[in-house]
């Protein structure tokens, strides 16, 4: 917490109404809890779990088979001339660790419940901490995909660095849905069954085992606004050259991720205070 | 110079987000609906039976390097008040101004994740608290030691013993050098030596000129460490003073129960269902309730209750404490092996558990009888700390003859014989 003298820092705890600033400040102050929390999800997922870290591989390549049987194969829905079984692949990179974030974060303070009863930190630690620790599946599945690419002859080009701004927009969206839904779930536990339906239906609006070329020209601004399918464009278009780069459809989808971001830092701070009388 | 200030806290409740631990939307909008519909609202007093005050009113304020005692029964608003001062959750009303790091050893070991080893969860359970990493690595050695952890500090802690899990959790938690720091019950754990160690560590940190709220339901913990006190009543403050006519006060306030307790219905908590207390009550050999029995006689203990189903595994007894706090037994109606077997599970009905307490077994003095309904390791169902209390008159008890004050809780009539060797 405080870091030089604490003894004349003077805290006043009085009822706070209506909207209130973010304090981003503090957060950062309590930055080491986030790197806490990140580390103890992924120490306890590769202790418990018998493959280990083998299932952030697992996940998206199995998929990646079933998609390529019944929609590269059978359905021969069209890639953009890149292999099927790399192009969807390139698409559930991304989408995992979105699906992952939005669900963990979804779930996550009524998952930390007894924390939040009992010790007081910025309660947004908690659905930030979830955020990271998918990032290290993401790391390891994206492995397999560097070696997909050198199997299928696909060179990697400059363009791959832009990844890390897609990347970006990727968290930018999880977080900013994971706090509405976070703070939500605390109040209405709804939202926790809401879950799988939510991401099950935003993957099939999502251009993962299809390609968003595939959407009329005059329909591709209001497909944006969905901003994975800006995320997965921009991974296609990074990795494998399709032509589906950066365009005023990417703008809609950072605006859109951007806008949902704030809303939601703001929800979640004004509910905030209820959550440990209500959780 | 006040390290803490409290002005006219109040935090109230709303009975549905207590009793049924969360709404669903179905149940919020069935809420709304009447209202739509602009139907005259059902239930007129309805504002307020849903909210309740936990705290309210409340004033005070603590110097730099004080140790304040917090004295109340169950729901008298202690724990809600340290809540707050943690910043755990918000006041409704009123603030408090809290000059420095307040720590708090509400609920030890928050945060300890059963399958990180010892080690890890030193760091994990210190970032929770609050600590920066070079912190952490700077108290390591010290946290270690004091917690006598040893060897053990590269196992999960989901293999330790729950005295070693505590005695680590504490560990952690007493070095966390905050200038406030907040201490409730968790004296209440671990072996007596740990216990004493966990006092000194106290008063460490009191002489250190940092300042102590400590909340005990223990009265000499309360006595030894502080020298003033507040008693909390129904959420205010009832009484402040030194410590001794503190204790005096709620003593003698909230035990004068004739040797009786009835639950009102409202008393009970929703989470003992389908437990349902009755009533408690203490009676002597003639079978009259009453809060003043002979220690030459034999003591009845009476609980009355109810089971709206039935419960597997059932226990259900008492505690017997003296005023100051200390155990004197534990004991529950299947202890008896055979009682056991019998009642593995109670059909739900009405009943009453009744033990006797044999002549000649308690000293002179006053008692605290706490009542546990549990089902063993699965849940406790209801308990309630000092419900009845009861006087014990030792006259023409062993030794009587002699006017003195005997120390010691029992006074048992002893078999002696005396050898006589000429």
């Amino acid at each position: 917490m405080a870091s030089s003298s604490p003894a004349e820092e003077v805290t006043i705890l009085r009822p706070s109404r209506g909207w209130m600033d973010l304090n981003l400040r503090e957060v950062w102050r309590y930055r080491e809890l986030i790197y806490f929390l990140t580390w103890r999800d992924i120490k306890v997922r590769y202790k418990q779990t018998f493959l280990g870290a083998a299932w952030a591989i697992i996940q998206p390549f199995f998929t990646m088979v079933v998609f390529t049987l019944f929609f590269g194969r059978l359905a021969k829905v069209p890639s953009d001339n890149v292999p099927y079984p790399i192009f969807s692949y390139a698409a559930l990179l991304p989408w995992q660790l979105f699906s992952k974030a939005l669900s963990q974060a979804g779930r996550s303070l009524v998952a930390s419940r007894n924390m939040i009863t009992k010790v007081y930190f910025p309660r947004l630690i908690i659905p930030l901490a979830t955020l990271f620790g998918g990032l290290v599946d993401f790391v390891i599945a994206f492995l397999v995909l560097l070696g997909m690419m050198a199997y299928y002859h696909v060179s990697i080009s400059a363009r791959i660095w832009t990844l890390i701004p897609f990347l970006l927009l990727a968290l930018v969206t999880a977080l900013g849905v994971g706090l509405w839904l976070s703070a939500l779930n605390v109040l209405y536990r709804d939202v926790g069954y809401t879950l799988p339906f939510l991401t099950q239906f935003w993957m099939f609006i999502t251009p993962i085992a299809y390609s968003s070329t595939l959407v009329p020209p005059k329909w591709r601004l209001v497909y944006a606004l969905n901003p994975m399918a800006g995320v997965v464009d921009g991974f296609r278009w990074a990795l494998l050259g399709t032509p589906t780069g950066p365009g005023p459809a990417l703008w809609v989808s950072t605006g859109v991720a951007v806008l949902v971001l704030i809303s939601g830092l703001y929800f979640f701070r004004r509910m905030e205070r209820q959550f440990a009388d209500r959780v | 110079m006040y390290a803490l200030r409290v002005h006219d806290l109040g935090k109230r409740y709303t009975l549905g987000a207590q009793v049924n631990a969360y709404d669903t939307l179905r149940d919020v909008l069935a809420s709304k609906l009447p209202r739509l519909r602009r139907k005259p609202p059902t239930n007129e007093a309805g504002d307020d039976m849903t909210h309740i005050w936990a705290l309210r009113h409340v004033s005070f304020d603590v110097p730099q390097g004080s140790v304040l005692g917090i004295i109340g029964k169950n729901g008298a608003g202690k724990s809600t008040l340290l809540k707050i001062l943690s910043r755990v959750t918000e006041p409704t009303e009123g603030y408090a101004e809290i000059r420095g790091r307040v720590g708090s050893l509400l609920e030890v070991g928050t945060g300890f994740h059963p399958e990180l080893t010892g080690r890890e969860n030193i760091y994990l359970n210190g970032a929770i608290l609050g600590m920066r990493r070079e912190e952490i690595d700077r108290k390591f050695d010290e946290i270690v030691e004091f917690s006598e952890i040893g060897r053990f500090l590269d196992t999960p802690v989901k293999r330790y013993s729950s005295g070693m899990y505590v005695r680590l959790a504490f560990a952690v938690a007493a070095h966390l050098e905050p200038e406030i720091l907040v201490v409730d019950e968790v004296l209440a754990v671990g072996d007596a030596a740990f216990q004493r160690k966990c006092l000194g560590r106290m008063s460490d940190v009191a002489q250190g000129g940092r300042t102590v709220l400590f909340v005990s339901h223990n009265m000499s913990a309360i006595l030894n460490l502080t020298k003033e006190a507040i008693v909390l009543e129904k959420g205010q403050i009832v009484f402040r003073g030194p410590t001794p006519e503190a204790v005096d006060y709620y003593l003698s306030s909230s035990m004068t129960h004739s040797g009786e307790k009835v639950w009102a219905a409202e008393e009970i908590p929703a989470r003992a269902a389908p437990f349902r207390p009755v009533a408690l009550r203490v009676k002597d050999a003639r079978g009259r309730t009453t809060d003043a029995v002979r220690s030459t006689e034999p003591v009845t203990i009476e609980i009355e209750y109810a089971l709206d189903a039935p419960i597997q595994g059932l226990r259900v007894g008492i505690y017997l404490l003296s005023t100051r706090g200390e155990y004197v037994f534990t004991s529950f109606d299947t202890d008896d092996q055979e009682a056991f077997q019998r009642w593995e599970t109670r059909p739900a009905g009405r009943y009453v558990s009744r033990c006797t307490i044999p002549a000649d077994l308690l000293n002179g003095g006053r008692y605290m009888v706490s009542i546990n309904a549990s089902a063993y390791n699965v849940r406790r169902y209801f308990q309630e700390d000092n419900a009845v209390a009861f006087t014990v008159d030792a006259t023409g008890a062993p030794g009587s003859q002699w006017a003195e004050a005997r120390p010691g809780l029992v006074r048992p009539r002893l078999d002696w014989e005396i050898e006589h060797e000429a």
